[in-house]
């Protein structure tokens, strides 16, 4: 789960993490008063949506005047903002938030994640602020410098000097920095985070550093003990139809595809959608139905793979462990009676009780519902019907 | 022969007395398994499912002489659990339990690897030696005892194979399913030694997904050290980057951990990299054939 920019700087703020004042507003005229109340004659003005790039994308203005707060507000709520990380179609800008202005004198990056393969966080900077993070790593890993931070010893003062010597930082700012990333770190274990990224880190005209802009990512296993960062989760910034298959326990994503899948099992699901491709077609989307396959969540998962027009087949594909095949294909038969298919389904049910579940489907005589025989056999045929083979 | 686990280990169950735990111990009894008793605190004394209950992973150490110890206690008790095993002298804690925290696993794991404890999982089937001993929630019956070694990130890819190699004649020695968390225990890099060593294990089957780089790590060992035929597939070609595919850990972040690279990897070390899951079974039986 992401949060937003202001959302993110109120996390910091009780941690002493310095940020600029700032306001967050959902009609210009707030926006007006934001800036009013925050004083001063400069003011940026910052779309708040789940996605970098907002500057680039003309998502992030400055603004020198109140009149200046108003128009720009104006502008950028209610805008499809593109970023490289929204996708073609953009997202809808719906709050901004005012911030005062800074004295900037240099910009970094600072960065906090998850190693995999250390299996501790680590802490990134670079002295390339303001740069896509892994255009830096791509092109200059040199100029990226980390440091793995041991959960059991926590953050030490030398993590934080070796990150701020190899910034280049003047010895007499050593010490504003390494607080600062101690207290970034606190941040990121007491809030289960996935990960944070300030970029730009900026040093200020008096040799102070603030976090410009601030973005956080939580782990989902542990929202049920993160209260304050759950009341933070905007649903408007979510796929729709992801959060309502979520409530039923199911796991879709959508792609551009035309053959709907229905399978059990993450692993299984994504190699489904890879053998559709494999066989020349093209997979609508990823949906996991967990272990029960009953007849409610393989109806609630055909509702919502045919939410998607393009979709022209499904295939559903359940390898039987625990489940016993012979269920889930009365579950099938039951799903067609309480919501309405009109598109083929191929259906391979394999492991326990395959056989007596490829009768039931047989003796139900439901015309749109095709048996395959195995992986291959099932991701053919479905190919074929959605070209309308 | 077979890696890990036999007809001789003794198991125990942290979870024992709830209904998930009571579920898949009773059928991993029915498949074989030694278990030999198991844990829930305030039920010491107990008898369950025919076997002892202690309040403590220690007491029932001291009690049943248990090695492995099979864990199903709910997702914010996970790290808890695999400490107290760790800590009283388990050897192998197989972790069955979905939704654990990352960082609880985090310190979880650098307790046990402390303690000298390995662990399987969490977020995974278990692990099989095929028609000796169960530990996990993978339908046996599937598992035909034979020659093939495998090891998988995804529990149904997991059956999807095991079948597929029975289809084509042959059977496993030993499978397990090593999970798709951000941090799980013994991965390809620490089993596929273990298979190498065990004269029973003719080839192994290995399967990946998209997220992290532990097939990346696996290659550069296979290369190195594994003199058997290696058969893969890797899970999410499909995948869009930055995308969560239903695993904790199956993501594409800032355009590392794909597919494309880690079949380019396998393919590299000599591996046997099938494009389609379909054709696992296929692959295995060509590389069988110059065994």
């Amino acid at each position: 789960m992401n949060i937003h920019e202001y959302q993110a700087k109120e996390l910091f703020k009780k941690y002493n993490v310095p940020t600029l004042r700032g306001h967050i507003a959902f009609t210009p005229d707030e926006a007006v008063k934001a800036a009013q109340e925050l004083g001063g004659n400069i003011w940026v003005v910052k779309a708040q949506i789940h996605a970098g790039g907002r500057g680039l994308g003309g998502g992030v203005k400055l603004a020198k005047s109140t009149s200046e707060v108003r128009e720009m507000a104006a502008q950028i709520l209610g805008m499809q903002l593109v970023t490289h990380q929204t996708g073609p179609e953009g997202k809808l800008v719906q709050k901004v938030y005012i911030e005062e202005g800074a004295d900037i004198k240099k910009e970094y990056y600072l960065g906090l994640l998850l190693d995999r393969a250390l299996e501790m966080p680590i802490m990134m900077a670079s002295t390339e602020g303001g740069m896509a993070i892994e255009e830096v790593a791509h092109n200059t890993p040199e100029k990226i410098i980390k440091v793995a931070i041991d959960p059991l010893t926590g953050f030490q003062s030398f993590h934080g000097r070796k990150l701020a010597f190899g910034l280049g930082l003047p010895v007499e700012e050593i010490n504003t920095f390494i607080k600062f990333a101690s207290a970034l770190y606190k941040v990121y274990m007491d809030h289960d985070a996935e990960m944070i990224e300030i970029n730009p880190l900026v040093k200020t005209g008096d040799s102070k550093f603030l976090a410009l802009d601030a973005k956080m990512g939580f782990d989902n296993n542990a929202l049920y003990r993160q209260s304050q960062v759950n009341e933070m989760r905007d649903l408007s910034e979510e796929e729709p139809t992801e959060i309502e298959a979520g409530k039923f326990g199911l796991s879709y994503i959508k792609l551009d595809g035309d053959v709907g899948c229905m399978v059990n099992g993450a692993g299984l699901a994504m190699g489904t959608m890879d053998t559709i491709n494999y066989e020349g077609g093209k997979p609508a989307n990823f949906l996991d139905v967990g272990g029960s396959a009953s007849a409610e969540t393989v109806a609630k998962g055909f509702d919502i793979i045919l939410k998607d027009p393009n979709v022209k087949a499904i295939f559903v594909n359940i390898f039987g462990g625990i489940v016993r095949c012979d269920r889930v294909a009365n579950g099938i038969i039951e799903a067609t009676k309480i919501t309405n298919v009109n598109v083929p389904v191929i259906v391979r049910l394999d492991g326990t009780n395959a056989v007596e579940a490829v009768e039931i489907l047989k003796n139900a005589g439901i015309a749109n519902i095709v048996a395959a025989t195995d992986l291959a056999d099932g991701a053919r045929k479905a190919v074929a019907a959605a070209k309308g083979e | 022969m077979s890696i890990l686990v036999n007809k001789d280990t003794k198991v125990i169950v942290q979870g024992f007395t709830g209904k998930e735990g009571t579920f898949h111990a009773e059928q991993c009894m029915a498949y074989g398994t030694k278990i030999v008793g198991g844990v829930t605190p305030g039920k010491g004394g107990q008898e369950h499912l025919g076997q002892p209950v202690f309040n403590t992973v220690a007491e029932a150490v001291a009690s049943t002489g248990a090695t492995v110890s099979m864990i199903f206690v709910p997702p914010a008790f996970v790290s808890d659990a695999v400490m107290e095993a760790a800590d009283a002298g388990i050897s192998l804690a197989v972790i069955i339990t979905e939704g654990a925290p990352v960082k609880d696993m985090m310190f979880a794991k650098a307790y046990a690897v402390k303690k000298d404890m390995m662990t399987i999982g969490p977020n995974c089937p278990g692990i099989i030696t095929a028609e000796e001993c169960k530990i996990g929630i993978m339908p046996g019956f599937i598992f035909k005892k034979g020659n093939v070694g495998l090891i998988s990130k995804s529990g149904t890819l997991t059956y999807e194979s095991a079948n597929q190699v029975v289809k084509e004649g042959f059977g496993i020695t030993t499978a397990v399913g090593i999970g798709g968390d951000p941090i799980i225990g013994l991965s390809y890099k620490q089993l596929l030694p273990m298979f190498e060593a065990d004269p029973e294990t003719h080839a192994i089957v290995m399967i990946g997904e998209i997220g992290g780089d532990l097939e990346i790590q696996a290659a550069a060992y296979i290369k190195e050290h594994i003199t058997k035929p290696v058969v893969a597939f890797i899970a999410g070609q499909t995948a869009p980057a930055g995308k969560r595919m239903g695993h904790a850990g199956a993501i594409i972040s800032g355009g590392a951990g794909t597919a494309a690279e880690k079949m380019a990897a396998l393919e590299a070390a000599g591996v046997k990299v099938v494009v389609s899951p379909a054709d696992i079974g296929k692959a295995l039986a060509e590389v069988m054939k110059k065994v």
